[in-house]
């Protein structure tokens, strides 16, 4: 014993820091069509190899493969394609608004759009989201005005949530969108307490909530996963591990000891990892946990392998701590190159249909901006009366909300 | 009319609730089967079933953050957090999402949910089961802060409480659940049914939030008070002979100023009481009001009676217990004055 070491204290680092070579070459990641889809009725403990490997679907040709092809229709998948498109064409242009200083922050989703599009199309209209704050897809999937979310993110005089939230904090009850916090985590338990209540009235609607790879350090992410194991709740919590929790890397958050889908086996949640860069692969895992929740055998824990190719946001500078071309190496690719390739593949698309697509989500994004513009932008001074902020604070205004109201002067 | 002490009283409030509303549910720590430490929710489960009054693994953020789900899906849950000071693990919840939900989301998604948790000291529960935090919800904006001091009430207030379409935070007088003890912790306190307070209407009735209550009338002093504290005020006003008038408070947000100020206006002179630790204690915002509203009518500096500045401790509860003795002092300085 006398010759054991000194403890030391270990502080995980990332493997590659700006200016080395990013090389990705020593991550495991199986051949697409590899993994095995279990009957949804299974038991969290039979499936937990499917917690450390990546469901994948698409080949590196385009060729979808396996059991989890979910064999969508050609129509869906380029719905699938060209929201992606949108939403990166919108991503785009609201982050040159923020630069032009028509907005105070933007956050882009470059590289993860499969995620929030794919699962929009899994799942039914009616279940409720409770994502974070990079899951614009949903709502453009859902079908959520372009112009609303730019009104939003400007603060303008049409702004839904009337100058009160960040950009891109938005809200929408009728898209089944619930309100983003800046508070991390803090949906993730709410969307199990949704879902209990779904459960409790006999409804057939389920709950989905989002977080990153760092968040699931948050205490909300074990009361999530334990209240919806209890109980049993019909909703599924997905893990979004792009990598990168702002500057960290998904190791201080405990990637590096295990996946974030193991985490899902000890509280008995079936836990799914998944290709988050293959938008077949997230359809059907989706699909999958959507059916179990359904079928009131409960809630799953799916944890999406992507990158996030983009900083955290507007004011954030990846360049500070990560190589700048590690996007470019991330081996699991761009969701829209290999959606596109599939359908190219599968004769249903084409280099110019691509090309129009993609020029036409960029005219859909200057006319909504266009709109939204002509209704100010933040500092514009466009907003309703400043007496609107004692609003919803309750439901009726209480007295001492009236008297401050009054002193402001308005 | 039926005689009950605080605890049936709160237990009535949420069999009437379930009885009239399949939205309304109960969930905490031990409540379900079992009842609740306190027993609040005894028989609960098994009347109204197993899904509407069920046991929560020990998790209050988990709790918390549930019960806002299912305010949002449209339920009216009341969970219990099985004493306040185990609420902070629930506190981001509280202050983050359940109060500001609604005005984030311009009103297109509420919370109409009740947390309901025992406070307060007088138990010999040393720090972890004697505190009151009401001051750090009251400075919440979009919460609502109640606290009842009789069983007529708490059944009133809790029902007005689950009725209402916002988070509320339902604190609870624990030292006062069985008979309204005064602070004469060497006396016997007197079970509740020998005083009027505790005829509590079997069926449905409410107490509005945002109402105080004067609870003796009197003209030399105001002195204002909640919870264990009214009681305590009543006392010190018998034994000093002054002619004291006591305010309930009842509900700290939205607070009845009005009759507050009416009362100052008439007496002169005014002190405030609660077990609270004294820096930025509820007391403080009463105090601000009273001089904002009454400067002139005022014959005497505002006394405040509270906790001591420090954690609660445990073998020296009557010391730091703010009991009739330290409000006679302050009432008499306040007539000093």
């Amino acid at each position: 014993m006398r010759n054991r070491p000194k403890l030391s204290l270990r502080v995980p680092e990332p493997k590659h820091r700006p200016g080395d070579k990013p090389d990705f070459s020593s991550l495991p990641i199986p051949e697409a069509g590899e993994v095995r889809r279990p009957e949804i009725d299974v038991h969290a403990r039979d499936i937990s190899d499917l917690a450390f490997t990546l469901i994948r679907v698409l080949d590196k040709c385009g060729k979808a493969l396996g059991p989890w092809n979910p064999k969508l229709d050609a129509e869906t998948l380029r719905r699938g394609l060209k929201t992606m498109l949108l939403t990166r064409a919108f991503d785009e242009r609201m982050f040159r608004a923020q630069r032009q200083g028509k907005t105070s922050f933007y956050m882009k989703s470059t590289g993860e759009e499969a995620v929030p599009v794919a699962q929009a199309l899994a799942l039914d209209r009616g279940d409720m989201c409770f994502p974070s704050y990079r899951q614009q897809g949903l709502l453009i999937a859902r079908g959520y005005p372009l112009v609303e979310m730019m009104n939003q993110i400007y603060s303008n005089e049409k702004d839904p949530i009337k100058g009160r939230q960040l950009p891109i904090m938005y809200s929408s009850k009728a898209h089944g969108f619930f309100t983003i916090s800046g508070n991390l985590g803090t949906q993730f338990p709410q969307a199990v307490g949704w879902a209990m209540a779904s459960a409790y009235k006999g409804d057939d609607r389920i709950a989905a909530s989002w977080i990153g790879d760092g968040t699931t350090a948050e205490g909300d992410f074990h009361y999530a996963c334990t209240f919806a194991a209890v109980y049993r709740a019909p909703v599924i919590l997905n893990v979004v591990n792009n990598q990168w929790a702002i500057s960290s890397f998904a190791g201080i958050a405990g990637g590096d000891e295990s996946t974030f889908a193991a985490r899902g086996i000890g509280y008995g949640l079936p836990a799914l990892r998944v290709d988050g860069n293959d938008f077949l692969a997230v359809y059907a895992a989706t699909q999958w946990a959507a059916e179990r929740a359904r079928g009131n055998l409960g809630a799953t824990l799916i944890e999406h392998f992507t990158y996030r190719a983009e900083g955290h946001s507007t004011s954030d500078d990846p360049s500070r701590y990560r190589p700048s071309d590690e996007a470019k190496a991330w081996p699991l690719g761009d969701p829209i190159e290999r959606l596109k390739q599939h359908l190219i593949a599968l004769g249903e698309w084409s280099e110019e249909q691509h090309a129009a697509a993609g020029k036409e989500a960029l005219e859909q994004v200057a006319a909504a901006n266009k709109e939204a513009t002509s209704h100010g932008t933040l500092g514009e001074n466009k907003l309703p009366s400043a007496a609107t902020m004692f609003e919803d604070v309750y439901k009726e205004m209480p007295e001492h909300l009236i008297r401050q109201r009054q002193q402001m002067g308005v | 009319m039926p005689t009950m002490n605080m605890i049936q009283a709160l237990n009535s409030a949420l069999d009437v609730m379930m009885s009239r509303d399949p939205n309304v549910l109960s969930f905490g720590e031990d409540a379900g089967y079992f009842g609740g430490v306190f027993r609040v929710t005894d028989g609960l489960q098994k009347k109204h079933g197993l899904t509407r009054c069920f046991d929560a693994p020990i998790s209050e953020g988990g709790i918390v953050a549930t019960a806002i789900g299912m305010g949002t899906y449209g339920l009216r849950p009341v969970v219990e957090i099985q004493f306040a000071d185990y609420i902070y693990p629930g506190f981001d919840q509280i202050v983050s999402e359940a109060a500001r939900i609604r005005y984030r989301s311009a009103g297109d998604f509420t919370v109409p949910i009740t947390i309901r948790t025992p406070y307060g000291g007088g138990i010999f529960g040393g720090q972890t089961h004697s505190q009151s935090p009401e001051s750090l919800f009251a400075h919440v904006a979009g919460l609502k802060t109640v606290i009842p001091a009789t069983p007529y009430d708490a059944k009133g207030l809790l029902i007005s409480a689950i009725e209402d379409d916002d988070p509320v935070i339902f604190l609870e007088p624990k030292r006062i659940y069985n008979g309204p003890f005064d602070g004469h912790h060497d006396r016997p306190v007197q079970a509740w049914a020998k005083f009027p307070e505790s005829e509590v209407p079997q069926g449905h009735y409410t107490v509005p939030l945002g109402k105080a209550a004067v609870v003796r009338e009197g003209k030399d002093l105001t002195v204002v008070a909640y919870g264990t504290m009214v009681h305590v005020a009543k006392a010190a006003a018998q034994d000093s002979g002054i002619d004291a008038e006591v305010i309930d408070v009842r509900s700290l947000v939205p607070l009845d100023i009005a009759t507050i100020v009416e009362s100052v206006k008439k007496t002169g002179r005014c002190v405030i009481v609660h077990e609270a630790t004294r820096t930025a204690g509820f007391g403080a915002e009463i105090s601000a009001q009273v001089q904002e509203h009454c400067f002139w009518h005022l014959e005497a500096p505002i006394e405040r009676v509270t906790g001591w500045d420090t954690p609660y401790p445990h073998a020296f509860e009557w010391q730091y217990f703010p009991g009739p003795a330290r409000v006679i002092d302050a009432m008499r300085r306040a007539m000093e004055g």
